[in-house]
């Protein structure tokens, strides 16, 4: 178990790279508290994999350092750093047996073997696992697979730290589901440090207590599940999470008042000084829109039921405003009216919150 | 609902494949067999002769010798040649810009027609004007490959090696290439020695293209036949006759027609055993 700190970390593929864009992670500090479950989010290509395998010692950081605790543990090499990983497809070694797989790490290590099947049991007991410990890995499913490749990291009782690289991604459905509560009820009874990556934005927040998101190798926001859906930092965190995404309006602001398309509208913490020549947006989740009375004049466009709620498009010239509404409201027919909940509405220059 | 009407037309569409394996491999392959059991004599004429040819060859001293001597020198060849090309693969780089250079050079040898490799290598060993030959003989060494059998044992299988080794450094550079990097880091995380991602990871995965490379090595070099014909022509004495040479000799040296036909059958049979018994071993983990 072990605090994860990033100091100054840089990243870059190339030898010399000399735009910003050649950086594929940016410069950054993060902090990973001991025993905590964490998700890195974001779209591929965004650096989240890079940061991983940084984390876990595959790759040597341009710039910046890596600390596990107390130790600087930039230079030294994956298994010297006490980390286990789980990849995106289940690593097994085919011709060994459940048992030998999980034994594996623990026998490199030259664990006594009296030692070695008392842990390799305990965490097939975990995984459920007992009853195919002498079947070949090979002849297990995708799941079976990656329970294999997660219980080779948990065996080791020295793990600093578990990382998750789009673990459920050849997993059915049905068993996703299963494996990711599998994985929080690990956690819980392990309180080892994990680390999850994933572009599922579900898989992350369900999973995490701390959710990292990323984008073009910056972090955008790091905060808890909620703090990301109240209050996103970033248009981007707004689009990313939630489903369907946070409306985003054009606006203009003079005189200490917000407006859209010349309607006044309230944010919750309006900026003193507006920032000059920036790009000014509104944002505002559908959770946080309602018909009402007066307000912002719209066309009714679409309605679509998602079971729980139906989210209704709306339209005022060009820009679409999209909000929800319960099953048994009233749903106004072709003109109606929007109000923004003033402690969700938020103003945004050039994408970042201007507050 | 829709019912299939039996069309008898498409008879035709298979035809071509149906005439090209006749004329191909069943018509060959029957004529010998027709061969087999008869005695040729000029003019045409034929006079059956039930399992005579068979018998005959079965006790033939001749045949154990050059059978004894086929084995041997397939067992060599695979002995060398795999591990050799598994080790060359692996030691090859996997990214950058010398893999397209490691690639063609090993694709060289197996561009060059059989009878040039045979001429080449002929040339080369020569002991009197041969770079090989000339040299080995300048170091003191004893070397004339005409004349002893173990310098044209030694000549030939130094030819098989330079001309085929290259075909299993391909193929098991393929099956390589074709492992997951995250096969590598979860290993590197697990601790893993390099010998056990050898023996764990690069291996297993390999299996199949050296089952491959395995039985193409076995069959080829089993019914080797223009390579050592021009090097040795089975020579010295009969030292480097193998199964291919001995039946060319019996069939167009002597045109014994029944007894070459015989032995071409059993001959035939005997790689079909091997390859089915290669082929078994080799894939019997997978059935499990």
């Amino acid at each position: 178990m072990a605090l994860v700190r990033l100091k100054g970390l840089r990243h870059s593929y190339r030898q010399q790279p000399k735009t910003d864009a050649d950086w594929a992670v940016k410069r950054l500090d993060l902090e990973w508290a001991d025993g905590s479950a964490n998700a890195l989010l974001g779209p591929s290509g965004c650096g989240k994999t890079t940061l991983l395998n940084i984390i876990s010692g595959l790759l040597r950081p341009s710039e910046g350092e890596v600390w596990f605790d107390e130790h600087d543990v930039t230079t030294l090499p994956p298994d010297a750093r006490n980390i286990a990983q789980v990849f995106q497809f289940p690593v097994v070694y085919d011709t060994m047996s459940v048992y030998d797989n999980l034994a594996f790490p623990l026998r490199n290590r030259g664990i006594a073997p009296a030692d070695v099947d008392a842990r390799v049991r305990e965490i097939a007991t975990l995984l459920d696992l007992d009853a195919m410990l002498e079947q070949r890995a090979a002849g297990l499913t995708a799941d079976g697979k990656q329970k294999i490749s997660l219980g080779r990291g948990l065996v080791r009782s020295d793990v600093a730290v578990i990382m998750f690289d789009e673990p459920l991604t050849v997993i059915d459905p049905h068993l996703k589901w299963r494996l990711r509560s599998k994985l929080k009820e690990l956690h819980q009874r392990l309180g080892r440090t994990m680390i999850y990556v994933t572009h599922d934005q579900t898989e992350a927040l369900t999973f995490a207590d701390q959710v990292v998101v990323m984008n073009e190798g910056t972090v955008v926001q790091a905060g808890t599940p909620q703090e990301l859906f109240e209050r996103p930092r970033h248009t981007f965190v707004g689009h990313f999470i939630g489903s369907p995404g946070m409306n985003v309006l054009p606006a203009t602001f003079a005189d200490g008042v917000v407006r859209f398309a010349g309607h006044p509208v309230a944010v919750a913490t309006p900026p003193r000084t507006p920032p000059a020549g920036a790009t000014l947006e509104i944002g505002v989740r559908p959770e946080f829109v309602r018909f009402g009375p007066d307000g912002i004049p719209v066309r009714v466009l679409k309605v679509r039921d998602s079971g729980r709620y139906r989210i209704v498009e709306t339209q005022h010239d060009a820009n679409t405003i999209k909000l929800l509404i319960g099953e048994d409201q009233p749903l106004p027919s072709d003109t109606a009216h929007l109000r923004f909940d003033r402690a969700h509405t938020q103003l945004y220059a050039d994408g970042w919150i201007a507050s | 609902m829709s019912t299939k009407t039996p069309n008898q037309k498409a008879w035709w569409l298979v035809m071509p494949v149906v005439v090209l394996v006749a004329f191909n491999a069943v018509i060959p392959l029957m004529t010998v067999v027709n061969y087999s059991v008869q005695e040729t004599f000029g003019d045409n004429q034929f006079f059956f002769e039930g399992f005579k040819w068979f018998r005959e060859l079965i006790e033939s001293e001749r045949f154990h010798d050059a059978l004894k001597r086929q084995l041997l020198f397939t067992g060599i060849i695979l002995a060398i040649e795999i591990p050799l090309g598994v080790a060359i693969a692996l030691a090859m780089p996997r990214r950058g810009p010398w893999v397209s250079v490691c690639l063609v050079l090993m694709a060289m040898p197996l561009l060059i027609p059989w009878n040039v490799v045979g001429a080449m290598w002929n040339i080369l060993a020569l002991p009197d004007i041969g770079l090989l030959g000339r040299s080995l003989n300048a170091m003191g060494i004893d070397y004339n490959f005409t004349r002893q059998p173990v310098a044209a044992w030694a000549t030939l299988i130094a030819m098989d090696v330079w001309h085929w080794t290259s075909l299993v450094v391909l193929l098991a550079y393929a099956g390589l290439s074709a492992i997951p990097d995250a096969y590598y880091q979860a290993a590197k995380i697990d601790g893993a020695s390099s010998w056990a991602v050898f023996r764990y990871i690069q291996l297993p995965k390999m299996k199949r293209v050296l089952t491959i490379a395995v039985l193409l090595r076995f069959m080829d070099s089993f019914m080797i036949y223009t390579e050592p014909f021009v090097l040795t022509g089975g020579g010295p004495g009969n030292a480097t006759t193998l199964l291919s040479i001995d039946l060319v000799k019996i069939a167009l040296g002597r045109f014994d027609l029944g007894p070459a036909a015989a032995m071409s059958l059993v001959y035939f049979l005997i790689v079909l055993l091997l390859s089915w018994i290669f082929y078994t071993v080799m894939t019997k983990d997978e059935a499990d």
